[in-house]
């Protein structure tokens, strides 16, 4: 919970609340891929990522 | 007031810690794991940070993370929206793990630190977080000489940044302009890096090593169709060459049409190809970085600069850049890559957010050499070494010093492991290799019988600073290994005319002065000045080799193998000199001769690490 309300304060004080929708509708996607994938790999450009 | 600064979870991860804005102690994880640019949380060397300090957990006042990851992912999901629908790939391999794990880094943290540090304190409440390129910056301005001094920091990118401009005034720093990702410098030279067939984010030291032996012919090509410079020197790249910013390769089939075929294979053999690539993106890389410099010289009207970040490591830039006299003063902090982000971000906390007050030293920085990591005393080294079946002869300070230099004076490859660790990538007195420069087969040697390297990277000469100028053309301090200058042209060795006409790698065979093996085939050298205050015993057995032989220098590299990260503990010294044909071994006050050693610990120790 302590890490919804940091990043809420986060994208207001960044006047970047309209990310909100779009980080929920990744966060879905992102859970169905972790679900799928069942394991987690650091993608090659790791320092990009 | 103890600050702890960390980075981790990237590369090269590792912790610095302050006791009232002095270092007491910085060192990276790869030293103690052994895992090269190991990037997991530094476990050990915060217990190291501690153990240096003797101090309790419960002491460290603050804990300071180099970067902000709420806002690289913010960078992340805009990237993400700019290009969708292209990218899904990425954006599959990298969500997961950023909804695992990346997006909840002060639990992360907290947990780290209690398995660290134990859950005796409430870690949560002393984590703060500050910029990458603030964390860069901070780290080249505040330990630098200077009270006022413009700052500049390029690296691949941080959350968003790429490039910063910063002026340090006592213990302000502002940030005065910056350029975003994807535009970014680092990442041109990195697109060259992949291409021309090494490893990203290692493998860039390969391209500037390979750059003097091919000719900049692509420099115009990249000029023309990558990137766009303006005239205060910032910059703009054509994203339709490169796969970075959504794909999981730097360049893409474009780049491979404009530059005539795909990036080379790792481990294939180098071509004249790839050496003109190098020196084409070294070119460009030089060029950009001058006029940016001659843009912040002109708006900031400073006389200083401080230089931090990935592409501050780029020593011939950096020498161009102060031969140039743009600045009068250029002072790089010797970890300028993402380690050093750690030492930036404890600093920014002392005097940004405590607002404490900046005092300089008299004419040194504040790196304290950047010998900076673990030191062992003679009792642990004696111990280490009966414990590793080592055969050896304790000496006293003179007769160690008397005997490695006339093993130099005799040819012999030798590891020097004396005082404390380095802190950042070069090996600088403290965990080296050392030889004897004027021999002309020592280049080939040591790459290939002592390092498993390719034969074509140069090696940089440590020499004592008093006798610089007589050597290089070049007069001021260089303690970190980061400027490269020309060798005199009276040490120089005039080619023939068949000589002159080879082309390539065939150049390397070629002497091209009376210290062939630390003269690069464009007469350049990566100079290191070794000053008596601050390693008297490496400025020692330098003094006595010039006693010797009337040369003040001495070949200087890491003492590791290829893909092994640098030497930390006397055991660890030990393996590498038993796994290579290096002749003698000087730890402490310990000399160690191969010859007399059983030769049943020898073991195969070119295969041990993975290549990088």
């Amino acid at each position: 919970m302590e890490f919804i309300g940091e990043l809420y304060s986060f994208l207001g004080a960044k006047k970047k609340l309209w990310l909100l929708p779009i980080i929920t509708v990744m966060f879905i996607l992102g859970g169905l891929l972790i679900l799928a994938q069942g394991s987690v790999v650091a993608p090659f450009i790791y320092t990009l990522f | 007031m103890y600050i702890l600064g960390i980075s981790a979870f990237y590369h090269d991860s590792a912790a610095c810690l302050l006791k009232d804005g002095v270092i007491i102690a910085a060192a990276q994880e790869e030293r103690f794991t052994r895992k090269k640019h190991d990037p997991g949380f530094p476990h050990k060397a915060v217990q190291y940070c501690i153990a240096e300090a003797g101090i309790s957990a419960a002491d460290v006042d603050k804990v300071v993370f180099y970067e902000k990851p709420f806002v690289k992912f913010e960078r992340l999901l805009e990237t993400y929206l700019a290009f969708a629908p292209k990218g899904f790939k990425s954006f599959r391999t990298s969500m997961p793990l950023w909804i695992k794990e990346k997006l909840f880094q002060k639990s992360m943290l907290t947990k780290e630190l209690e398995a660290t540090l134990g859950k005796d304190v409430k870690w949560r409440d002393r984590i703060l977080f500050s910029e990458h390129h603030l964390s860069h910056a901070a780290s080249a301005f505040y330990p630098s000489p200077f009270d006022s001094a413009a700052v500049l920091t390029l690296d691949g990118v941080g959350e968003w940044t790429t490039t910063s401009l910063a002026i340090g005034k006592g213990k302000d720093l502002k940030v005065l302009k910056e350029l975003h990702f994807p535009h970014s410098l680092g990442l041109l030279y990195s697109a060259f890096t992949y291409y021309t067939g090494f490893k990203v984010n290692s493998g860039e030291y390969k391209v500037m090593g390979l750059a003097p032996y091919g000719e900049p012919v692509y420099a115009d090509k990249i000029r023309e169709h990558l990137i766009h410079v303006a005239e205060d020197g910032s910059f703009q790249l054509d994203m339709s060459y490169f796969d970075y910013a959504t794909g999981l390769t730097m360049t893409n089939k474009k780049f491979d049409d404009l530059f005539g075929g795909p990036a080379r294979t790792s481990e294939t053999e180098l071509t004249q190809r790839e050496m003109d690539l190098a020196a084409s993106v070294q070119k460009v890389t030089e060029d950009i970085v001058l006029e940016i410099a001659r843009g912040i010289a002109e708006e900031t009207g400073e006389k200083n600069l401080c230089l931090a970040g990935g592409v501050a490591l780029n020593c011939v830039a950096n020498g161009i850049l102060l031969r140039e006299n743009i600045f009068e003063n250029i002072w790089i902090q010797p970890a300028a890559g993402d380690a050093g982000g750690a030492l930036g971000a404890a600093l920014a906390v002392w005097y940004q957010d405590y607002a404490k007050e900046r005092t300089l030293s008299n004419d040194r920085d504040a790196m304290q050499g950047a010998y900076l990591g673990p030191v062992y005393e003679d009792a642990e080294i004696e111990n280490e070494l009966l414990a590793c079946g080592a055969k050896f002869h304790k000496m006293d300070d003179d007769g160690l010093i008397d005997s490695v230099a006339s093993a130099l004076a005799d040819e012999k490859a030798i590891g020097w492991m004396q005082g404390r660790m380095e802190f950042g990538p070069r090996a600088l007195g403290g965990r080296s290799i050392i030889a004897d420069p004027r021999s002309p087969v020592m280049q080939k040697q040591l790459n290939l019988k002592v390092k498993y390297r390719e034969s074509f990277r140069p090696f940089a000469p440590s020499v004592l600073r008093e006798h610089v100028n007589e050597w290089f053309e070049h007069d001021s301090d260089s303690p970190y290994m980061l400027l490269v200058a020309d060798v005199q042209e009276s040490k120089r060795r005039k080619m023939t005319e068949e000589e002159d006409a080879l082309f390539g790698i065939e150049k390397l065979n070629v002497p091209r002065s009376s210290v062939p093996a630390i003269t690069h085939v464009d007469y350049s050298a990566r100079i290191q000045t070794v000053h008596e205050d601050t390693n008297p015993r490496y400025h020692a057995v330098i003094s006595k080799f010039y006693d010797k032989t009337g040369c003040p220098l001495v070949v200087n590299t890491s003492f590791n193998v290829r893909g092994e990260p640098i030497i930390c503990t006397p055991t660890d010294a030990f393996k590498c000199f038993m796994g290579t044909e290096l002749d003698v071994l000087a730890v402490g006050n310990y000399f160690l001769v191969k010859d007399e050693q059983d030769p049943a610990l020898k073991e195969n120790y070119e295969e041990r690490y993975e290549l990088d």
